[in-house]
C-alpha cells in the first residue's frame, strides 16, 4: 500500500498543494463561516441574558450549584489535550506519519483551551467581577486564595494556553515564511511581521529543531498537570463521588481519549475541505485508530477500576449516587460506556475499519458524546445526592445553558475554520523534510531512499 | 488543639428531643438576617433562601408513624470545606471560629456550596437585593448587607449581634458573659432547644451541655470537627 505519495513533486508544487487552504474564500466558506457565526452571536445573547438577569434562569440550584457550563469547561479542556500532547509525543518519537497532522492538532488545542477557560468564568454568579481570581497588587492588600482548587485551575490553564500558543507557533515558523514567500497584499505584512524575518539559513534551522524539541518535552507535563489540577477541582473535595484519588490520571486519560478522537476527527474535515487526500493516508488514521485503541482500553480500565473500588467498599453515601446515576441516567450511562468502551475497543481491533474513514468519522464523534456524557456524569449526580438526604436535587440544563454550550461549539469552530483560510494548516516544512528525506540517494552502484527507519 | 487566639469559640447546643418542629427559629433568622422572601416557584426550585431549614423525617410503618425533626444550620466546621476551596477568601474562618461570608468579596463560584457536606450556603439565584416589596423594605436591618445576586450567603451566628456584644462588653472592660449574646434562632425557640454559648468557656451553659452523653454531630465521620452539637436521647422514638 502506497502510504505517502511517491513521485518526487517540485518545491512549489508541494507548496502549492499544502497551501491549498490559503487560497481566497469560497462563497462554501462565507456560508459557513456565516451559519457558525450566527451560532455564536445566539450563544453571546444567552451569555448576556444570563449576565443581565439573574442565575435563576439555569437549572442550577441548591444542592447542584454546578452543571453544564462546568462540563463544558472540563470536555475542552479535555479535548485541548491530545493536540498538543499527540503532537509533542509524536515528534519526540520521531513518528513521521505525524507530520501532515500536527498543525490541525495543535492548533485544535489552543482554541479548545481558549474555550474551555472561559467557562468557569462564564458560570460565576457575578461575572464582572472575575478580576478578584487574579493576583494583582491592589490597596486593600487582598490576594487570591491558593489553597483553591480554582486558583490553581487559573494558574495551569493560563500556563497552558501560553505554552500551547508557542508551541503552534514556533512549528508554523518556517511555514509562514513559506506562506510569507507567495503572499500579496495584507496577507504578505501579516505573514511578514509573524515570520519573523524567517530565511531558513542553516543556523536557523538548527535552532528551530532544538526549539522545538525542547518545547516538546516541556508540553507534555503541562498538559498532563493541567488536567490532573481539572480533575483536583473535584477531587479535593469531601462530595461523594468525587473525592477519589483515582480522579487525576483518570481525568489525564479521558482527556487524551476525548482529544485523540477530536483530532482524528479535525483530520477527516480537513482532508475532505482541502483535498488532502494526498497527504491524510489511510496510514494516518490506521496509526491513529491504534492509539485511541490503546486508549479505550486504559480509559475502560480506569472507569472500570473506579466503580469497582467503589461498589466493594459499598459505602453507602457512595453507593448512594451510584445507584441515583444508574437509575435516573440510565440511558446516556449506557451510551457512554458503550461509546466510549465497548464499541471502540471491539471496532479499532480490525485494520479495515482503522483504515475506513467514514468508519472513523463516526466513530470518533461517538466517542466525543460519550465523554461529554462522561462528564456530565461525573459532575451532576455526586452533586444531587450528596451527605444530606433532605436535600438532594436534580438538575437539567435550560436554553441559556444549552444555548452558551452551542455557542462555544460554534465558536470553536468558528476560530478553527478563520484559522484554517489565514494560516498554513498542514505542517508545509515538516512534510517536505521527510519528502527530501525519502528521496533517493546514490549508494553504490544502486539508489536507496534516504530515510532510515520505518514509515 | 490549635492556638487560640481569640477568647471565644461560639457554639451551639441543638436538643432535638426537645425540637417540636414549630419552625420559630427560620422565621426569626429570616427577619434577623435581611434574609429574602421568596416566591413559592423559588422554593420549588430549591432556591429558597432560608439559612436554617427544619429537615422533617418520617420514622416508622402506618399506622405507627413518628416525626422527627432536626433543625439544620450553618455547623461552622473547624476544619470547613467551604474555606479552602474559595479562591477569593469570601469564605473564611475568623479567630472566633465562625466561618465568615464576605458578601462583597464573593465572586460566585458555588465551589463552597458544592463542598459543604450540610448543604447550608445559599445561593442567590434571583436578584432579591432590588425585590424587597415595598413596606417590607422597611425592616431590612441596617447592620447587616442585603446580599446582591450572584453571591453565597448563609448562617453567620448573627455575627452582628456578636459583634455589639463585644463592643458593649469591652467598653466596659470584660468578656461577653454566657447568655449575654444570642443569635435570632436561640432567642426565638420556645422550647429552648437551641442553646448558643462560647465553648471555649467549659462552664458557659452551651459547652456543659455539648458535654452531654446523649450528644452528637452531624457527619462527624468526615472530620469537619463542627461547632453545633446535636443532643438525642436513645430509647423513645418519638421526639
Amino acid at each position: 500500500m502506497s502510504e505517502l505519495p511517491v513521485p518526487a513533486k517540485s518545491a512549489t508544487q508541494l507548496n502549492d498543494e499544502m497551501l491549498s487552504s490559503l487560497r481566497p474564500p469560497t462563497l462554501r466558506w462565507y456560508v459557513l463561516a456565516f451559519l457558525l457565526g450566527a451560532v455564536v452571536a445566539w450563544g453571546l445573547y444567552a451569555f448576556t441574558y444570563l449576565v443581565t438577569t439573574d442565575m435563576s434562569c439555569t437549572g442550577l440550584d441548591r444542592p447542584v450549584m454546578w452543571g453544564i457550563f462546568i462540563v463544558n469547561f472540563v470536555f475542552w479542556i479535555g479535548l485541548s489535550h491530545s493536540g498538543t500532547m499527540v503532537s509533542a509525543i509524536l515528534r519526540l518519537s520521531q513518528a513521521n506519519w505525524r507530520r501532515p497532522i500536527l498543525r490541525a492538532a495543535e492548533a485544535m488545542t489552543v482554541f479548545t483551551v481558549a474555550v474551555g477557560g472561559l467557562f468557569p468564568l462564564i458560570h460565576l454568579g457575578r461575572n464582572w467581577v472575575f478580576f478578584y481570581l487574579i493576583p494583582y497588587p491592589n490597596q486593600r492588600g487582598l490576594w487570591p486564595n491558593f489553597r483553591s482548587a480554582l486558583l490553581w485551575d487559573a494558574m495551569a490553564i493560563t500556563t497552558y494556553i501560553i505554552g500551547s500558543s508557542l508551541f503552534l507557533y514556533l512549528g508554523m515558523l518556517p511555514d509562514l515564511a513559506v506562506a510569507r514567500d507567495r503572499a500579496k497584499g495584507w496577507r504578505l505584512k501579516l505573514y511578514t511581521v509573524l515570520a519573523m524575518g524567517w530565511r531558513g539559513t542553516a543556523r536557523e534551522w538548527l535552532i528551530f529543531h532544538k526549539a522545538s524539541t525542547l518545547m516538546a518535552a516541556l508540553i507534555i507535563p503541562v498538559a498532563v498537570s493541567v488536567h490532573s489540577i481539572v480533575a483536583w477541582d473535584f477531587a479535593v473535595t469531601v462530595i461523594p463521588g468525587w473525592h477519589s484519588t483515582i480522579f487525576p490520571p483518570y481525568f489525564v486519560i479521558g482527556a487524551i481519549h476525548s482529544g485523540v478522537a477530536a483530532v482524528i476527527t479535525l483530520m477527516i474535515i480537513i482532508r475532505k475541505a482541502f483535498h488532502l487526500e494526498e497527504y491524510l493516508t489511510p496510514l494516518h488514521f490506521d496509526n491513529m485508530g491504534k492509539l485511541q485503541l490503546v486508549i479505550a482500553l486504559l480509559w475502560s480500565y480506569a472507569y472500570f477500576v473506579e466503580v469497582q473500588t467503589t461498589w466493594y467498599a459499598h459505602e453507602p453515601i457512595e453507593w448512594e449516587v451510584y445507584g441515583f446515576m444508574a437509575h435516573k441516567y440510565t440511558f446516556i450511562l449506557l451510551l457512554m460506556l458503550f461509546g466510549n468502551a465497548i464499541l471502540p475497543i471491539i471496532v479499532l481491533c480490525f485494520k479495515r475499519f482503522r483504515r475506513s474513514i467514514p468508519v472513523m468519522l463516526a466513530l470518533t464523534l461517538l466517542i466525543n458524546v460519550g465523554m461529554f456524557i462522561e462528564r456530565f456524569l461525573i459532575i451532576v449526580p455526586s452533586l444531587s445526592h450528596k451527605n444530606m438526604p433532605f436535600v438532594w436535587g436534580t438538575y437539567s440544563p435550560t436554553w441559556v445553558e444549552l444555548s452558551v454550550t452551542a455557542g462555544a461549539f460554534a465558536g470553536f469552530a468558528l476560530m478553527y475554520t478563520l484559522f484554517a483560510k489565514t494560516f498554513p494548516m498542514v505542517a508545509v516544512t515538516d512534510v517536505r523534510e521527510y519528502e527530501s528525506q525519502k528521496a533517493l540517494v546514490p549508494l553504490g552502484r544502486t539508489r536507496v531512499p534516504s530515510l532510515v527507519g520505518k514509515e | 488543639m490549635e492556638k487560640m487566639t481569640s477568647p471565644y469559640k461560639w457554639g451551639m447546643v441543638i436538643d432535638l428531643d426537645r425540637c417540636t418542629g414549630c419552625g420559630a427559629c427560620v422565621v426569626a433568622c429570616q427577619a434577623e438576617n435581611n434574609v429574602a422572601i421568596c416566591a413559592k416557584k423559588e422554593v420549588a426550585e430549591g432556591r429558597n433562601m432560608h439559612w436554617l431549614r427544619i429537615e422533617r423525617f418520617w420514622v416508622g410503618e402506618y399506622p405507627d408513624v413518628r416525626v422527627r425533626f432536626l433543625p439544620v444550620l450553618c455547623q461552622h466546621c473547624h476544619d470547613a470545606p467551604c474555606e479552602p476551596v474559595c479562591p477569593v477568601y469570601a469564605s473564611y474562618h475568623n479567630p472566633d471560629g465562625l466561618n465568615g461570608q464576605v458578601y462583597n468579596r464573593c465572586v460566585g463560584t458555588r465551589y463552597c456550596g458544592n463542598n459543604c457536606p450540610y448543604a447550608v450556603r445559599v445561593f442567590n439565584f434571583y436578584d432579591h437585593e432590588h425585590a424587597w416589596p415595598k413596606p417590607l423594605d422597611n425592616q431590612l436591618s441596617p447592620d447587616i448587607t442585603v446580599r446582591s445576586r450572584g453571591v453565597m450567603e448563609k448562617c453567620t451566628f448573627c455575627i452582628q449581634r456578636i459583634r455589639r456584644a463585644k463592643e458593649e462588653a469591652k467598653g466596659e472592660g470584660r468578656l461577653i458573659r454566657d447568655g449575654e449574646v444570642q443569635p435570632a434562632c436561640a432567642q426565638t425557640c420556645p422550647s429552648e432547644a437551641l442553646v448558643f454559648g462560647n465553648m471555649a468557656d467549659p462552664a458557659s451553659r452551651a459547652a456543659r451541655l455539648a458535654r452531654s452523653p446523649r450528644r452528637f454531630r452531624l457527619l462527624e465521620h468526615l472530620g469537619t470537627h463542627p461547632s453545633v452539637y446535636y443532643l438525642k436521647g436513645g430509647g423513645r422514638e418519638h421526639v
